[in-house]
């Protein structure tokens, strides 16, 4: 490495830059190995979001891994700044007349070539960590898009082979309601889905941006209107889901938030029956299940062009029941 | 390899050359901030009654109450009015009609006098002093919004502010900071020191340079003028359809970040072309300072970047306006074509406002550490790759988005590369602080602070290149926390270390080093305390812009909250210091290299005198070389010796 | 490394000049800053609009309020002490039965999710329309829905249809209006749980002349949108 003995003062030998860098090296190396394995084993199990779900889970791994390939690089700058600052300096109202130079070091071929492969090689590396754990389960929490091609088993574009349950997240200005198409499409307020089963969340928006993130699921999705965003998630554990929206969308933003459940098959069942008793009445107001609802920008419902209402009840508006009792 | 060209004639005498009054202009030509005003308020009406005239009959005019070509018309008419008034306008409609105008620089007042600071001026060293003191206070206001935001934030459920009235001063605080702060070193230091530091007399193109400060305070009244009606809702990104939807509020927000994309594009424009043709002789590309290697990048960035957002928010004040349905799904547009147009211009932005900082921070390292600049080829590289790669990686923003999905992992890869260049500053930083003989004076201080903060940004960046991680982040105060550490952390820190380093130069006064340092540790502490917490609140689940949040995350947004006063005492303490030093109390230099620096910028007097070299000094060495016998880095003509570093001398002080 | 320096006036002023311009500079900018803090800190007027025994919330809703900044903009009227009072800021008792009388002056267009066609979270699913006790109202019928008060952190959704195109006598400013105009009276019965402020608003788009009708009055507090404040 650099040979530089002492600086060109002539003062009285100081370490060598050998002995400097494995001093450093040694600091870095216990450290790195403690704080790592304190990062991985201690704090991994606890990061977020969370294991209430296969996405979760395997988005706390790749937080984990993230931070235990990142901890040896922060420790390295932490260690070198500490180190400079405690041996390589002088007064700092030392007169401009009496500064001396350090050694005329301009650059360090092995040092630069060293640390271009190692940046180099761990970027790569964490390109092929984040592409391989993309294609699995942790990257289909994310909004992948009408035609995702990274799909779980029994996923078909085609909707009558589709074998996963589908759950469509309707945001608006500003608030989330659902649709479950495979039972009628009846819409709810409350997201309810049976535990160990994959789930298709397709994300619309009947108005401006909207992000779906369920936030111990590992689901996060935008709803764009005029698209159907989807984003697929297996729930592990039954509990309480807590339902945000993660994009700005107007003034209600903060408060546009919604819950849910994740419950039994069983109890899915029962809730998905009450759910279509309790709307029965409902369902004949609502279009018919669509990937997407196009908004009228005068400040209309569901575009009939894309999707037919059903006839309104009675003859003419005038005097059809407005109101069911 | 650059030769000297096109100093006027008047300048090989070593007059004052921009600062000669050669003709004084007739009243009405002689523009100043009062013309100026006056020109602001009758363009606004004219340009009120046009929208008017115009658009009152609209339907949707009618219906809602608001006439936002009235307001648009009117903030762009009025804006022309205070350029006008400012004689901004003079020069090149004389030249429009045909009017030869003698004296190149006969609008120009003499060099220093005070009254020179608040006019239209084509010397880039009193242009570097106003936007110094522009962009602080830019930067204040928009600090103030954020601690009105803390305060909002203090409580999960029980609200100081009205929902929409925090959304407003959400987004004054973001666009205030990230439009106008794109500026911060760019506009000061850029501006003051790349002719200085490359030998010129003077900027490529000295109008320009004026105007693209003289947009910024209209662009600023304009932005916060948006409270009067009724603010914006959609924060500094500015989503469409959200935006077309708001209320007149984000006309302001639009035309104000139009414009500061044109003062970035024409400001970037003279960078380039000054840096190009002005270099004196000797001063080889290899030769630049790496803080003019920055400055050159960043503004390569803005004149490429920039065109993108005028060009986005022209449409959506097309749509605002005219009713064209460029982002309305319902009629052929596409509420993903802004997010593209954004962030196209967004990601090459956050290193507008990353770059200038390395810049700081590697011109400052060798000259307290005392040593050459470490790998000054590779560090070039570097930020010419950072640059590079920030064209590349706008998509990251919209992982989430369900556009494109298949491409996410180029995407991915774009964005985790450009750690590889970014660690090459790094790599440059720590090669140059070994063996050193270090100074921690307050400049410094800042720098290390700043390679800590930046640090930590950049590492929370890695999160949120990886599509599963960022699954959990995005939208979240851990994005809010990753850019303030790189921007506020990386930037700014950068941008305090220029002011304690460069203001002997500039002024002839130095700030007290004591209270600086009180500065710097009441800055480094809260700013860490307010920033590391919010990264756990973003992974725990609080979106971004909200106004209510859950129970559980009460305790650390209140800590957050009281770090942010602490952040705010630690500004106090800085506009105290700079207040005392600079206006009430003067200090001057004992030195005139204050900082014992080879670099060119001191060879002159302090403050440089109106022509900046009384000679043009011919470069033989590069800027860095501590340690080595290569001499000064200049020679300057015989009877210029008293103006060589180390030599006392005061000029109009 | 410094000296100070004040042989020679700065900006040509003595150091008590200079003393004086600073405290100008600053007594100026933080009376501007005094100014705009305190104009984002201003809500509108409270109203305590059910503290009286019998506990009912008595709310107009009119298609412009006529008055103010925007006064095109539709928004409501809240009664306090029998006077009409325009705002949406509402306090109401905690864990109690709140009744809401709403007169709905406005007229309708249809929902941009039906969904909300149905009545919830009030006491009963239902709401008196006019008399009638109903559970769903048809937004595509004639006259659609005025407004839909809802409070979604309580789950409240509330129809309100909006005055039918036969009918003529529709109230225009000035505002109040009186119940000789042609409306919709809806009241529901709301149970109230713990204190605290909850945000009210409403889904219909009726943000006329802003790009899918969710801007102006819908976006701006004290319009379409309020808090309820459930006081003990």
């Amino acid at each position: 490495m650099m040979t530089a003995k002492a600086g060109p003062s002539g003062e009285p030998a100081e370490l060598s830059d050998r002995q400097h860098l494995s001093r450093i090296g040694i600091i870095w190396l216990v450290l790195s190995v403690v704080c790592m394995a304190l990062v991985y084993f201690a704090w991994g199990p606890h990061m977020p979001p969370g294991t209430d779900s296969v996405q979760a889970k395997g988005q706390q791994f790749d937080n984990t891994v993230l931070a235990t390939v990142a901890t040896p690089v922060i420790l390295f700058i932490w260690v070198y700044l500490a180190y400079v600052l405690i041996n390589w300096r002088v007064r700092a109202d030392t007169p401009v007349a009496e500064l001396r130079d350090g050694p005329a070091i301009r650059g360090n071929l092995r040092f630069q070539a060293t640390w271009m492969i190692v940046t180099g090689a761990t970027v790569l590396s964490m390109f092929i960590f984040g592409t391989y754990e993309l294609v699995k389960d942790s990257g289909s929490g994310t909004g992948s898009g009408q035609a995702p091609i990274w799909t779980p088993a029994g996923y078909s574009v085609d909707a009558s082979q589709n074998k996963l349950l589908v759950v469509q997240a309707i945001g608006q200005q500003w608030r989330w309601t659902f649709r479950y198409p495979q039972f009628g499409g009846i819409e709810t307020s409350q997201l309810v889905i049976p535990a160990g089963q994959e789930i298709q969340y397709s994300v619309t928006s009947l108005d401006v941006i909207h992000s779906f993130w369920a936030t111990n699921l590992g689901i996060k999705a935008d709803a764009n209107p005029g698209v159907n965003n989807i984003a697929f998630g297996q729930a592990t554990k039954i509990g309480p889901i807590d339902i945000r929206c993660a994009e700005l969308c107007g003034v209600w933003h903060g408060a546009m938030y919604a819950t849910g459940q994740v419950v039994s098959r069983n109890d899915f069942q029962t809730w998905i029956a009450a759910e279509q008793y309790a709307h029965k009445d409902l369902i004949t107001f609502l279009p018919p299940y669509a990937d997407f609802y196009l908004p009228q920008s005068d400040g209309g419902f569901y575009d009939p062009s894309a999707n037919p209402l059903p006839n309104p009840p009675g003859p003419t508006p005038a005097t059809s029941p407005t109101v069911i009792p | 390899m650059a030769t000297d060209i096109s100093v006027p004639a008047s300048l090989d005498h070593g007059t004052p050359g921009p600062g000669s009054a050669a003709g004084r202009n007739p009243w009405w030509r002689s523009g100043n901030i009062a013309y100026g005003l006056v020109g602001a308020v009758i363009g606004y009406s004219i340009g009120h009654f046009l929208g008017n005239w115009i658009a009152s009959g609209y339907q949707q005019v009618q219906g809602s109450g608001q006439n936002d070509l009235a307001l648009v018309l009117g903030y762009l008419v009025a804006t022309l009015g205070w350029l006008a008034g400012l004689g901004a306008l003079n020069y090149p409609l004389q030249k429009l009609v045909g009017i030869q105008v003698t004296s190149e620089e006969s609008e120009d007042i003499e060099h220093r006098k005070l009254g020179a600071y608040f006019k239209y001026t084509l010397d880039h060293k009193v242009v570097g002093v106003q936007y110094l003191f522009g962009m602080l206070a830019y930067f204040i206001m928009a600090g103030l919004f954020a601690l009105v935001i803390r305060s909002e934030l203090l409580s999960a459920t029980r609200h100081l502010l009205a929902p929409d009235k925090y959304l407003e001063v959400v987004g004054e605080h973001g666009t205030m900071m990230m439009m106008m702060m794109t500026s911060a070193i760019l506009g000061p230091f850029g501006n003051y020191f790349v002719p200085l530091m490359i030998g010129a007399r003077r900027m490529a193109y000295p109008r320009l340079e004026a105007l693209s400060f003289w947009i910024t305070p209209a662009a600023f009244v304009v932005l916060l003028s948006g409270l009067l009606v009724g603010g914006f809702p959609t924060g500094w990104t500015g989503y469409a359809p959200l935006s077309v939807e708001a209320t007149m509020g984000q006309d302001a927000y639009l035309v104000a970040f139009g414009l500061m994309g044109i003062s970035m594009i024409i400001g970037g424009f003279n960078i380039i072309a000054t840096v190009v043709n002005y270099r004196a002789p000797g001063m080889t590309w290899m030769r630049l300072p790496l803080f003019v290697w920055a400055m050159f990048v960043t503004s390569l960035l803005m004149a490429l970047a920039a065109p993108i957002l005028v060009g986005g928010t022209y449409m959506t004040l097309m749509d605002r306006t005219v009713q064209t349905a460029l982002f309305d799904v319902n009629h052929g547009g596409s509420s993903y074509l802004w997010q593209d147009l954004y962030w196209f211009f967004g990601h090459p932005e956050v290193y507008i406002l990353a770059l200038p900082g390395f810049g700081i921070a590697l011109e400052l390292l060798p000259v307290f550490a005392r040593k050459p600049a470490f790998a000054y080829r590779t560090a070039v590289a570097g930020m010419v790759g950072v640059g590079m790669l920030s064209f590349f990686v706008w998509q990251h923003h919209l992982f989430a988005s369900g556009m494109n999905s298949d491409m996410r992992p180029v995407i991915m890869l774009t964005t985790e590369m450009i750690s590889f260049p970014t660690g090459i500053i790094y790599l440059t930083a720590i090669g140059t602080l070994w063996r050193a003989r270090l100074r921690m004076t307050v400049p410094m201080l800042f720098i290390i602070g700043m390679l800590f903060n930046f640090l930590i940004g950049g590492i929370s960046g890695v999160f949120l290149s990886d599509v599963p991680t960022d699954a959990v982040a995005h939208g979240t105060f851990f994005v809010m926390a990753h850019f303030h550490y790189t921007i506020m952390g990386g930037y700014m820190f950068a941008f305090f270390a220029g002011i304690y380093y460069w203001l002997p130069k500039m002024t002839g006064h130095q700030l007290s080093q004591r209270l600086g340092k009180w500065h710097f540790w009441v800055l480094f502490i809260a700013f860490n305390s307010t920033f590391l917490p919010l990264f756990a609140i973003g992974e725990l689940g609080m979106p971004r812009r909200v106004f209510e949040y859950q129970r559980a995350l009460q305790g650390l947004n209140d800590w957050v909250s009281i770090s942010a006063y602490v952040i705010g005492i630690g500004i106090l303490i800085f506009v105290y210091n700079f207040v005392k030093t600079v206006v009430i109390d003067p200090r001057t230099p004992l030195a005139a290299d204050t900082w014992g620096s080879r670099g060119l910028e001191w060879f002159t007097s302090t403050p440089p005198v109106a022509t900046n070299f009384v000679h043009i000094p011919e470069v033989v060495s590069g800027p860095y070389e501590y340690g080595s016998d290569a001499g000064p880095m200049a020679v300057l003509d015989a009877g210029a010796t008293e103006l060589r570093p180390g030599a006392t001398v005061h000029e109009g002080n | 490394m410094t000296q100070i320096d004040d042989s020679k006036a700065q900006l040509g002023l003595p150091r008590s000049g200079r003393l004086a311009l600073v405290t100008g500079v600053l007594v100026v900018v933080g009376a501007a800053l005094a100014f705009t803090f305190a104009y984002l800190i201003s809500y509108p007027s409270t109203v305590v609009a059910a503290a009286t025994a019998s506990d009912t919330v008595v709310l107009q809703s009119v298609g412009a309020i006529g008055l103010g900044n925007h006064p095109t903009w539709v928004s409501y009227m809240a009664q306090e002490n029998g006077n009409w009072v325009h705002s949406t800021v509402l306090t109401v008792p905690a864990n109690s039965d709140v009744h809401f009388k709403i007169y709905q002056y406005d007229s309708g267009s249809p929902l941009r999710n039906p969904y909300m066609d149905q009545v919830a979270g009030t006491v009963g699913g239902t709401e008196t329309l006019n008399g009638q006790v109903v559970r769903i109202v048809n937004d595509n019928a004639d006259g659609g829905i005025g407004h839909t008060f809802a409070i979604p952190s309580l789950g409240v959704y509330v129809p309100m249809p909006g005055i039918s195109s036969l009918q003529t006598n529709a109230c225009s400013t000035p505002v109040p209006c009186a119940t000789t105009f042609d409306h919709n009276t809806v009241e529901f019965t709301i149970h109230t749980g713990a204190p605290g402020t909850f945000t009210w608003q409403c889904f219909v788009p009726c943000g006329l002349g802003f790009l899918i009708g969710n801007g102006g009055p819908m976006s701006t507090f004290g319009y379409m949108g309020g808090y309820l404040k459930v006081v003990a």
